[in-house]
C-alpha cells in the first residue's frame, strides 16, 4: 500500500506547490488591465474569426483601447451594434458601418460549365487548382471543392448545383472565405446591393461563353442601358460600382446569358429593353448637357442643404 | 571545462534537436516563416529550456530519492508548465518588454516536445547540475540557429515565386528545404566524441 501511496501523494504534493506559487504569483504580479479593455472585450461577439484584421477579439480589444485613431467598426459579425456599444464605452463617435456579406463571383453551375476532367483527387480546391488549374474548362471559376466551407465558422456558405453559395443571413462578412478561396473569386460587398456580375472569367468573349454557358461576354449590353452610371466592362469582364449601383436590376434583365443576378425581382425583358432603346433615343437627340457649376456655387448649395437637414433634425 | 564545451557543441551542431533528433518540428515548420517570429522563437526555447532544466534536475534527484523515476514525464510536465507560467506572470510585471518580444510563444511552447526531450536526455546522460543546465543551453542555441537558417532560406524569393514547380508550393518545398538542410547537417557526424 505504502508502495502505491507514494507517487500519489508526491506528485499531489509536487501540484500543490506549483498551484500554490501560481497562485501567489497572480496576487503578487497582478498587473492592473485598463478596465476598458474588458468591457470592450465583453462586447465583441468572441468569434476570433479575424476579420477585423487582428489576431482576435482579445487583440482588436487592447488595441482599440491603446490606439485612439482605430475606428471601432471594424468587427462585421458584431456590426453597427457591436460599433456603437464600443463607442460609447471609449467616448467616441461610432462612424457609419455598412453592413456587408460575402458575395461569390461566378454563377458556372453544373449545367452552364464544361468540365475538362472528372476530379476524383483530394476534396479542396486548393489542390485540385494546385495540380491542374482547375478541373473546370474555365480557368476563373469556382472550383466548387469547399475550401470556403470548412474556412466558415457561420454555416454562412455551401456547395450549391457545384459552386459556392452564400446564405446571407448567415453571412458575418469576416472575410475567410474570401482570403482562403484559390481563385479569389469571393469579395465582400455591401448588403443592400442586390445585383451582382457573378463572372470572373476575363477571357475574350468567344472562349468565356465556349466555357461556360453563364459567362460574362463583355458585350457592353449591361453598359448601356445603366442609368447610374454603375457598371463598365473591364478585360472583357463588366464590373459594378457598388457606390453607384441602384440595384434597379435592369442591367440582370437584359444580359444575354445570365452572368449578371439579382437578389430581386428583375424587370421584365420588354421594360429593359424599352429603357435602353429610350435612352439610345436620347442620346441621339443629343441634348445640351446640364449647366457646369462652379466650385463656389456647389459648396453654397451643399451649405445650403445642410443647413435645410439641421433645420429640419431640430424639428 | 573542456567537457562543457564538448558538450554544448555536440548539442548544437552534431545532436542538433530539430535537425537529427526530431524533437520541436512541428514549430520548426510552423513559425520559420518570418525571421523576426524565428529569432523570438529561439529565445524563448533557449530561455524555457535553461530554467526547466534548472529546477527539473533537482525534482528527478527528488524522485529518484522515492524511487519512482517512472514518473519522470508526468512531473516533468507539471513542473514545467506551472514554472513556465510563473515566469511569464513574473515577466508581465517586472519586465514586460520582454514579455513583449517573447510574447504568444512562451506558452506556445510550455509542453513542447523539445523542451521536455532536452530535460529527459539530461537525466537519462547521468549528467551532472552544471552539466545538464550547459546541455539545456545548447540544445536551445541549436534549436535557435536551425530555425534562424531556416528562416533565412524560407525568405529566399526562390521559395516563394514561379521558380517552385506547381506541385511542390506550398508546404512541399518547405519539406525538401528541410530534408536538404538536415542533410548538410549530417557533415558535424562524428566531430565530437
Amino acid at each position: 500500500m505504502a508502495n502505491v501511496m507514494t507517487p500519489v501523494l508526491l506528485v499531489a504534493v509536487i501540484g500543490l506547490i506549483c498551484a500554490g506559487l501560481l497562485v501567489f504569483a497572480s496576487k503578487v504580479f497582478h498587473v492592473a488591465v485598463d478596465e476598458r479593455v474588458t468591457q470592450v472585450r465583453e462586447c465583441l461577439p468572441g468569434a476570433n474569426c479575424g476579420g477585423c484584421g487582428f489576431a482576435g477579439c482579445d487583440d482588436y480589444a487592447s488595441n482599440l483601447v491603446a490606439d485612439e485613431e482605430l475606428p471601432c467598426t471594424k468587427c462585421s459579425p458584431g456590426g453597427a451594434a457591436v460599433a456603437a456599444q464600443i463607442a460609447e464605452i471609449l467616448g467616441r463617435a461610432a462612424g457609419a458601418t455598412e453592413p456587408q456579406v460575402a458575395q461569390v463571383m461566378c454563377n458556372g453551375t453544373c449545367g452552364a460549365r464544361r468540365t475538362v476532367l472528372e476530379w476524383q483527387g483530394m476534396q479542396s480546391c486548393k489542390g485540385a487548382k494546385g495540380w491542374f488549374s482547375s478541373p473546370n474548362a474555365c480557368m476563373y471559376g469556382c472550383i466548387g471543392l469547399g475550401d470556403c466551407v470548412n474556412a466558415c465558422q457561420f454555416d454562412a456558405i455551401g456547395i450549391v448545383d457545384g459552386i459556392a453559395r452564400v446564405n446571407r443571413e448567415n453571412c458575418v462578412a469576416c472575410g475567410a472565405c474570401a482570403s482562403t478561396c484559390p481563385q479569389k473569386i469571393i469579395s465582400l460587398v455591401p448588403q443592400k446591393n442586390m445585383v451582382h456580375v457573378l463572372c470572373s472569367s476575363t477571357d475574350k468573349g468567344a472562349v468565356a461563353r465556349k466555357n461556360c454557358d453563364n459567362a460574362c461576354i463583355g458585350c457592353m449590353k449591361c453598359t448601356t442601358v445603366c442609368n447610374f452610371d454603375a457598371i463598365h466592362v473591364e478585360d472583357n469582364l463588366a464590373k459594378i460600382d457598388p457606390a453607384k449601383c441602384k440595384s434597379c436590376g435592369l442591367c440582370a434583365a437584359v444580359c444575354p446569358t445570365g452572368a449578371i443576378n439579382s437578389f430581386k425581382k428583375l424587370p421584365s425583358k420588354e421594360q429593359a429593353e424599352k429603357v435602353a432603346a429610350a435612352k439610345k433615343a436620347k442620346a441621339a437627340a443629343a441634348k445640351p448637357a446640364a449647366p457646369k457649376l462652379t466650385p463656389e456655387q456647389i459648396e453654397e448649395l451643399k451649405a445650403k442643404k445642410a443647413a435645410e437637414k439641421a433645420a429640419a433634425a431640430k424639428a | 571545462m573542456v567537457n562543457l564545451i564538448v558538450i554544448f557543441m555536440a548539442i548544437v551542431l552534431v545532436n542538433n534537436f530539430v535537425l537529427s533528433q526530431f524533437l520541436g518540428i512541428c514549430s520548426f515548420l510552423g513559425v520559420s516563416n518570418k525571421m523576426s517570429s524565428a529569432v523570438g522563437m529561439g529565445g524563448a526555447v533557449v530561455f524555457v529550456m535553461v530554467i526547466a532544466e534548472l529546477v527539473t534536475w533537482p525534482v528527478m534527484q527528488l524522485l529518484n530519492k522515492f524511487e519512482i523515476g517512472y514518473l519522470q514525464t508526468v512531473v516533468f510536465i507539471l513542473v514545467i508548465a506551472a514554472l513556465v507560467q510563473f515566469v511569464e506572470m513574473f515577466m508581465k510585471k517586472y519586465l514586460p518588454a520582454l514579455q513583449k518580444a517573447l510574447g504568444i510563444f512562451l506558452p506556445l511552447i510550455t509542453t513542447n516536445c523539445a523542451i521536455l526531450g532536452a530535460t529527459i536526455n539530461a537525466i537519462s546522460f547521468g549528467y551532472t547540475y552544471v552539466q545538464s543546465v550547459v546541455y539545456a543551453f545548447g540544445a536551445g542555441v541549436g534549436y535557435m540557429v536551425a530555425m534562424i537558417l531556416f528562416a533565412g532560406i524560407r525568405e529566399e524569393k526562390l521559395y516563394n515565386t514561379e521558380g517552385v514547380p506547381t506541385p511542390f508550393k506550398g508546404v512541399g518545398i518547405i519539406l525538401v528545404a528541410a530534408s536538404i538542410m538536415a542533410l548538410s547537417f549530417m557533415g558535424f557526424t562524428g566531430m565530437f566524441q
